[in-house]
This record gives C-alpha cells, sequence and structure tokens, in this order.
C-alpha cells in the first residue's frame, strides 16, 4: 500500500491560511490502513486546526468527508456537493489523490495534508517500512523475494558492499542489511546457485527516470 | 461521540470570580471507583470537576478530548488504572501515548499542554484521586481560562 505520514498542523494551517470555507477531504484506502488520512485523522486535524484558527480570531469553516478512494473519479463524485460550497480543498490522500481532486475541481485550490512517502507494508503496529521502489521492471524472482533496488540503500545487483555488521545495514538507523536477508531467503529455499548469475546493470528507463509513466491495457479498454 | 453541552461545563459555583471548569474522564476499573470511594468517605474535592465515567481510558478517543477543549474547557484529566494494573491488559498504556500527542498539538495549536493531564490510580486511591483532582484545579487556575473558553472570549470582548 502507498504509506504517508501527516503535516504538521502548524503547516496544515498555513497553507489554508487565506482561505474561509475548507473541505478536508479523507481518503478510505491506503492512507486510513497507515493512520495518516482516514476518518480519524481527518476529524483530529480538523478539531486541531479550527481551534488554532479560532485563537488567531479567523474562525474556520471547516467541513469534512471521507470517500472510498481518491484516485478514482467515480468516488470522487461522492464529494461534488460538499466541494461546491467551500472555498479550498485539503486532500489528506496520497499524492495521487491530491492530484486527482486538482483535476477534479478545476476551479478549486487542493492542499497536500500529507506527505506521501513509499509503497510499504506494515510490519507491526504503527511501524511501516518501504518494500517497492516501483521501479517498473520487477526483479524479485531473481532475489529470493527481496528487492535489493529497494532495500539496499545502495541499490546494489551483485551482492553486498562488504559494510554491513552484525547483519545490519551500515548507514544504520537499525535497517538489516538486504542482500543479507536475500542470502538467507535463497538458502531456506535452496535457490543460492541464483547467486551465481551477474546481474547487469539496471535498466532504469521504465523508472520514473524516464518520464511521467502511463499504462494502457487495450484489452481491458471499453 | 460524548456530547458535552455548554449547562454541563458551566461554571461550577458563581463566586463572581472565574474558576476552572474541568473534565475528568475517569476508567471505571480504577479512577471512577476511587472517586466513589472518595464520595463515600465524604472526602472533599473541588467543586470544578465533571466526571465522565469511560470503560477504560484506552477507549478515550483524542477527538473527545479535543471535542471538550473546543468547546470551551479549561482543563481535562485522564485518570486510568496505575501502569501493569489495566483491566483490558494496556489500555491505559496506550491512553498514555494517545495524550502524549495530544499534548503536542494542544501545545502547537496554543491552548497549552499542562492543561491535559494523565494520572494512573487504583480503585482504593480516594485520597491520591482527591490530591490529582486538586493538582489539575490548581495547575489550571494559574493558568486562566483556556484561550477557547467563553470566559477568556468575552474578557477580550471587553477589552477591544
Amino acid at each position: 500500500m502507498i504509506v504517508a505520514s501527516p503535516k504538521s498542523v502548524t503547516e496544515l494551517k498555513n497553507l489554508i491560511a487565506p482561505h474561509r470555507k475548507v473541505l478536508f477531504v479523507g481518503c478510505g484506502t491506503c492512507v486510513t490502513v497507515c493512520l495518516a488520512g482516514g476518518e480519524r485523522e481527518v476529524g483530529i486535524a480538523s478539531y486541531a486546526v479550527r481551534m488554532a484558527r479560532k485563537i488567531e480570531g479567523k474562525p474556520l469553516e471547516l467541513t469534512q468527508i471521507t470517500i472510498e478512494r481518491q484516485c478514482e473519479n467515480e468516488f470522487i463524485k461522492d464529494m461534488a456537493e460538499p466541494a461546491a460550497k467551500a472555498d479550498a480543498i485539503v486532500s489528506f490522500g496520497c499524492g495521487a489523490g491530491v492530484q486527482a481532486l486538482a483535476e477534479r475541481f478545476p476551479g478549486k485550490p487542493v492542499y497536500p495534508a500529507l506527505n506521501t512517502q513509499f509503497l510499504g507494508i506494515l510490519e507491526e503496529q504503527a511501524v511501516w517500512t518501504e518494500k517497492c521502489l516501483g521501479c517498473g521492471d520487477c526483479m524479485l524472482a531473481e532475489f529470493g523475494g527481496i528487492c535489493p533496488v529497494t532495500r539496499c540503500a545502495k541499490r546494489l545487483l551483485n551482492g553486498p558492499c562488504g559494510g554491513s555488521t552484525e547483519k545490519q545495514c551500515e548507514v544504520g538507523d537499525g535497517r538489516p542489511c538486504a542482500w543479507q536477508l536475500i542470502y538467507n531467503r535463497l538458502k531456506s529455499i535452496d535457490q543460492l546457485d541464483r547467486l551465481d548469475a551477474i546481474v547487469p546493470p539496471k535498466d532504469w528507463s521504465p523508472s520514473w527516470h524516464g518520464s511521467p509513466r502511463k499504462i494502457v491495457r487495450e484489452e481491458h479498454r471499453v | 461521540m460524548i456530547q458535552l453541552e455548554r449547562e454541563e461545563i458551566a461554571a461550577p459555583v458563581s463566586t463572581g470570580r472565574w474558576e476552572p471548569r474541568i473534565i475528568a474522564f475517569c476508567c471505571n476499573y480504577c479512577a471512577y471507583a476511587a472517586a466513589d470511594l472518595a464520595g463515600s468517605k465524604r472526602m472533599q474535592y473541588p467543586a470544578n470537576v465533571r466526571i465522565v465515567h469511560t470503560p477504560c481510558t484506552g477507549k478515550i478517543e483524542m477527538e473527545h478530548i479535543l471535542d471538550a477543549f473546543e468547546k470551551g474547557i479549561d482543563g481535562v484529566l485522564v485518570a486510568g488504572c496505575l501502569e501493569g494494573g489495566c483491566h483490558f491488559l494496556e489500555g491505559n498504556l496506550r491512553a498514555r501515548q494517545h495524550i502524549g500527542r495530544m499534548r503536542e498539538i494542544l501545545d502547537e495549536i496554543g491552548v497549552g499542554a499542562e492543561r491535559l493531564k494523565m494520572v494512573n490510580l487504583s480503585a482504593a486511591m480516594a485520597p491520591a484521586f482527591v490530591e490529582r483532582v486538586e493538582e489539575i484545579v490548581e495547575t489550571v487556575r494559574a493558568l486562566g481560562p483556556s484561550p477557547l473558553s467563553p470566559s477568556r472570549r468575552k474578557e477580550s470582548a471587553g477589552k477591544s
């Protein structure tokens, strides 16, 4: 899922400083699961920003709604009515959600309430880690299902760098050495021979280094 | 959501001077029983506090606390079980983390973290309950009305 983290109340308040009627829009998918932009987080942020504005003597007329998915037009329809009444919209969705709303409401300023971080998984309660970079050319089969492109700090494709200590990456922050994980995993599935193959330099053109990506699946077009 | 009406959080006694209004969210298994015991023992504590009976401090949503502050309450006391003694094992520990985050938000928006406090008690600790209530009443009295309190707003309206 897409993992995001909330902006501070002060930053949020400054973003909407010029506006009086504002709509806070939550998203019921990824950012709800990562506790950043769901109905509850929208509610808490609403209270905080409303109180901050009241203390400043500039009361805010704030409405809130949480739609199923901000990245799909079908669901954005649900917020058309409250959006029409607002001077500005604050999206608690990921970067895709913010842009989808901005496209759908060309006459309204749309501000982001979150910092979109990465594609990851829930490691334990309230801890998320990055697992996928979205490089556009998945190599997980070669590495036993552990991605060195994402999880090795140096993005090395042909073995570890030699800087790891006690299975920990030298970059620190408690992150494990991805290559140690790959070795362990390949050993446990009896595919250590995969490490004999030399992986050629990666073609980064299908990744974001190329240009904004677009996928068209003709078989599903209507 | 607990609906707190203005009348319910109205000033406790009309002495002519400002009195802090405080809500105490009390866990059923400890602080609420401690408050009850304090009452049975005829112990006196400030009438500035209104008690809200909760099943566990871990069940108090952040929005409940923010709602109280938005409605103009001057202080909030969250009273849960002693650490390690939660009826639901770790509800009070979760509450402590939530309260920590709430205090950061209250500081950031200008209400002030000191207006929100969490304490841990057992059901037998009636005197401690009374002390904790007296402490928060004194803390909030020294801070003055909340910037969102109707009395503060009346004051500033009078000044301008």
